[in-house]
Formats: structure tokens, sequence, C-alpha cells
């Protein structure tokens, strides 16, 4: 059948359960897409196999009236994510070969909820990256093209740059993605979908290879703002084996959706206008407010006075959390090992060979920072103005309920751009880093084209645990924008 | 802060990241570019603020000190480059 892979989650969902197709033809359409979309390497790894499996048990459990919420929906997995028996990497050589004998909890709530895996997702090596690039299985290039420049291979960005190919060129329904500093929130902009980070705590983050585990947060990525409620309700959920996660009821997500935004008070964090920004980020901002306020809402400037320095304590933070997380590949217990002439040397080996470049660097000021006389200077002066980025949020919630932002500073750009430069890649992130600090629920909403013809996102960021509220405001905005522009690449039919 | 080719050796020993010495110099100068970057911080009065220690305000929680997992070491060591006789096997350690 043509056509099934164009769908939403959504109305996938409602074709299932009326009848109209089922999930092995449903998974069939994709698998097919999968194939196609192969020269965007938006997979590591495929498990047609596994999908047209789990599609079967689904259109048995439709037929016995014991659908669940994702029943049937085949999506792709990021590569982060442990999933049993199947090749978890991501996307580095030091995992190589390795297929973990447990499943993610997230993952397990998906499998629970009926959804039906199509494969692995490519990523940036250890979800380290704002571009795609770092992956050792090869860079996943963007299914958007600049309108006058159909040459140029363009960035998906990261890290969740494969989740985020895979859903724009329709070779999924939707993926799961991680966000540290904007990991889900930055490619989504990059490739015209949504992505969702939600409350720090709402997702467990078991089974997820660890990054920074004070920032890490699972989320989906989706073609619309109704499917990213679908996805994350079947997502979140307490689990005890995370010691951070929030044992708090999970809401009816899609219930709000469609709801009003009048009266709701959106702020404008005033720091966020950047010298230098590109004036069409600036425009699209301007207009997404006033789409919200022609909605209803009230627009109110706020001011998040510590906001410039959020990327610094970013890269203080998440590099230290990083060189402990990371010092479990030591070559003894899975993964890639290179021979030594002693134990030390065979650790040394297998992290040099194991690593790239980037991880490498941020394992080594993750060492720095925290060794010996240093760890007051960066680490512990980091953490306090972490602080001060969270308190400028809590007194931002005194007088507004979202905040409205862009995404990110730019759009897509070439694959091989700012690779020279650390810095200007990072500042890639520089609307997206401080919610995650936080740890507050945000989502970027493709909201318009640059001049160059490729997507660009807003965001709306919201209080602790308010997923509720955030969806609510990203669908008006949604509606308001009516972004149908179309990737040039479509891999299914 | 300007990082010495002698510190970086240091933190790449202890990070158990071999590095060629070709590399140091080249990789010193990175370093010390996002470090001096970093150093804006300084600049944020951070007087009496507590350093951020938990992300979601919320109590850890208890629970029973109890055995709960295990019992599988064929699984544990499934993924192993080497194992043998239900251990790791690493180089040897000891004369």
């Amino acid at each position: 059948m043509s056509g099934l892979s164009a769908l939403t989650l959504a109305e996938a969902r409602d074709g299932l359960k009326t009848g109209d197709f089922t999930s092995v033809e449903l998974t069939q359409a994709h698998l097919k897409a999968v194939e196609a979309a192969r020269p965007l390497n938006a997979y590591s790894c495929e498990t047609p196999e596994k999908a047209l499996e789990m599609a079967a048990e689904s259109d048995t459990r439709i037929a016995a009236g014991k659908a669940g919420a994702m029943e049937g929906l085949p999506v792709a997995i990021k590569d982060l994510f442990c999933t049993q028996g199947v090749l978890s990497t991501a996307g580095s050589h030091i995992l190589d070969g390795f297929r973990p004998h447990y499943e993610s909890t997230v993952t397990r709530n998906l499998w629970d909820a009926g959804a039906v895996m199509l494969g692995k997702a490519n990523m940036d090596e250890f979800a380290m990256g704002s571009s795609n690039m770092t992956s050792h299985y090869g860079a996943v290039e963007n299914p958007w093209k600049r309108k006058d420049d159909r040459k140029a291979k363009l960035v998906p960005g990261g890290s969740s740059g494969g989740s985020a190919t895979a859903v724009a060129a329709r070779a999924a329904l939707a993926a799961t993605g991680t966000d540290t500093g904007g990991s889900i929130r930055q490619p989504a902009s990059f490739t015209g979908i949504v992505g969702m980070k939600p409350t720090y705590g709402r997702c467990s983050r078991w089974g997820i290879i660890a990054f920074a585990s004070s920032l890490d947060q699972a989320g989906p990525m989706t073609r619309s703002v109704r499917d990213a409620a679908i996805m994350l309700g079947a997502m979140a959920g307490f689990d005890p084996r995370d010691s951070t996660s929030v044992d708090a009821p999970v809401p009816d997500y899609e219930a709000v959706i469609g709801g009003s935004v009048k009266g709701l008070k959106v702020g404008i964090p005033k720091e966020y206008r950047m010298e230098g920004a590109p004036p069409e980020i600036d425009a699209l901002w301007q207009q997404g407010a006033d789409w919200l306020r022609d909605a209803g809402a009230e627009i109110v400037e706020v001011s998040l006075p510590h906001t410039e320095h959020a990327l610094a304590v970013y890269y203080i933070v998440a590099p230290a959390e990083a060189s402990s997380n990371l010092a479990r590949y030591d070559g003894v217990r899975y993964g890639l090992r290179i021979p030594g002439s002693s134990l030390q040397e065979m650790y040394e080996n297998t992290r040099a060979a194991g690593f790239g470049q980037e991880v490498k660097r941020r394992v080594l000021i993750g060492t720095y920072v925290l060794s010996a006389g240093y760890y007051d200077a960066y680490y512990l002066k980091a953490q306090k103005v972490r602080s001060r980025i969270a308190g400028d949020f809590r007194d931002a919630w005194d007088k507004v309920d979202v905040l409205l932002a862009p995404t990110a500073p730019n759009a897509a750009f070439g694959q091989g751009e700012k690779m020279d430069d650390p810095i200007a890649m990072y500042l890639n992130d520089v609307f997206t880093v401080p919610a995650s600090l936080a740890g507050l629920p945000a989502i970027s909403v493709p909201a318009g084209l640059s001049a160059e013809g490729l997507p660009l996102g807003l965001q709306v960021i919201g209080r602790p645990f308010d997923e509720e509220t955030v969806l609510r405001a990203a669908h008006v905005l949604e509606g308001a924008a009516g972004f149908d522009a179309m990737p040039d690449f479509i891999a299914g039919g | 802060m300007s990082l010495d080719k002698e510190t970086v050796a240091k933190i790449a020993h202890l990070a158990r990241i071999h590095v060629p010495q070709q590399d140091l110099e080249p990789l010193a100068g990175e370093l010390s570019k996002i470090l001096d970057w970093v150093e804006q911080l300084n600049r944020v009065d951070t007087e009496g603020v507590a350093p951020m220690t938990s992300v979601v305000a919320m109590p850890a929680r208890w629970r029973a000190d109890a055995v709960t997992d295990g019992g599988y070491p064929d699984d544990v060591l499934a993924n192993a480059p080497e194992a043998e006789h239900g251990f790791y096997t690493v180089p040897k350690v000891m004369e």
C-alpha cells in the first residue's frame, strides 16, 4: 500500500483501529522507506525481521481488542537506548558489537504499548555533537536542501540527527531522541519536525547509555505536536531503577491538544535576543509571539539575566559528568579491546582507539575540571552559576506560564562546517541549553523557512512537569504556522 | 587558563587515554581555548549561592537494602571481549 509512511502517528493509529490497513502492511511500507532512505545514513542498524514479527503480534492484539497506545506503529530508536539482543553502540567504535541482554525502560514502555521497532538511529558519538558528524557509522545527511544549492549536503543537527532525519524523510512514523543540551530540539528544528524534551525525571534514564546524568532526558521526535503527546505518554512513567525518576502519574497528554491559550501568559526572554543573530530568526520569533497573541495569549517580556553564561556552565558540567560516565569503557566488560603490555596500557590503547576526537576532548576537559586543585574553580563554580540560571527561570514562572524562544540561532549548515572550531559548534545550543540546565520541559515546533528555504523551529519552555501547557501552546503555534513544506528527499511513497 | 603539554599528558593519563607525543601540543591549544572561554563564569557573583546538586526538587527515595537482581553471570559476561570460567580476564597485573 502506498502513502502509509506519509501518515502521522495519530492517523496511522486511527487507520489501524478502523481496519483500513494492518500493522504488517504499515510496517512493510516503512521497511521499504527505510531501505530507500539508506543514502541519508539515518539508521545505523536496521531490524526488519524484528519489525515484522512485532507487527504481526500487534495485528493479533488489535484483532483481540487489546491495542495499546502505540499499537502497531513503526518507530526508530536512537542508538543511545539499550535494546535487548540488538546492536546498541551510541555511535561509538568503543561499543563495537555490543548487544545488551536487557532493554531500556523507555523502549520497554514503548514495546509494552505495542510500538514496532524499525531499527536503531544513527547519532553523534555518545550524543556529543550538534551536527551528526561524529558518529563512528558516518555522518547523517539532512533530507532538506538549500533552495539554490541542491548539491551541498547539510547536517541534520545533533545529536539525535538520525532520528530527526528518519522522521523528516518519512522513514519512520516517529523516533525516540535524547536531549542533554538540545539534542532533540536542535535537530528537530533543522529537519522541520517536532521534538520534545520533557522535564528531567519524567522519562526513566535506565538503560540509556549515559552521557551527562544530571541533564540526559529522553523524548519523542514526531511530525506533529499531537504525535509528540501520544508518544511521550507511552515513553514516560515512574521507574524505581532510576533514582531520579519522578513518582508522579503521567497525564493524558493528548487530551490537551486543541485547548485554547486564551489568557495564557507567554514570556519573551529578552536575553535571547543575541547580537549578530540572523534577522530572520528574530523575525520568526516575533511572528510566533504575534500568533500566540492573536490566539488570546498575553505576551510579557521577562528577563533571564544569567542566560549568557549557560553554555559555559554546560561545557563544564556535561564534560565532567561524561568523564565519569565514560570511565566504564575500559576494554574489559564490553565492546572494543586493544591489547597492551599491561592492564594500564590496554585501557589507554582501547580508549585511544575507541573514542573519537570530540569525545576525547570532552573526557579530557571533564577530567581536568574535576581534578584535585581545579574542582572548586571550575566544577563547583559552574554548579553555583547553574543554580543562578535555574533561579532565573523560577522567577520567570511568577510572571508567566510558558516562555517562547527560537530553537537554534541558525538553520541547518553544511557537512564539514564548524568542525575546526568546537566553540562555534557549541553555540548551536545557545537557546536550548538553559532549559536543560534547569531540567525544564521544552518543545521545538517547525514554524517557518529561512531565506535559503530551510526549516526553522520555535521553542516553548514550561514549568517543571507542566508538559501539558507546553503541548497546548505548541499545538496553537503549529496550527498558526501551518508548516507544510516538504524536504527534498522523501523516502516513503 | 593555558594548559601546557605536560598538564595535558597528565590529564590524558588520569583519563586513561593514550595521546601520542606529537598530539599533545595541538590538544593543549584546543583545550586551553575552551577553558579560556569558560573563564567568563568568574564574572558571575555566586556569593552565598549553593551549588545545584539536584535538578528536580525531590527528596531521595528510600528502598529496602535487599538484593533484587542478579544470578545470571553468563548474561553479564556475554559481551566481554575476553572471559574465562565465569570471570572477565585482563592482562596480568602481578608477577
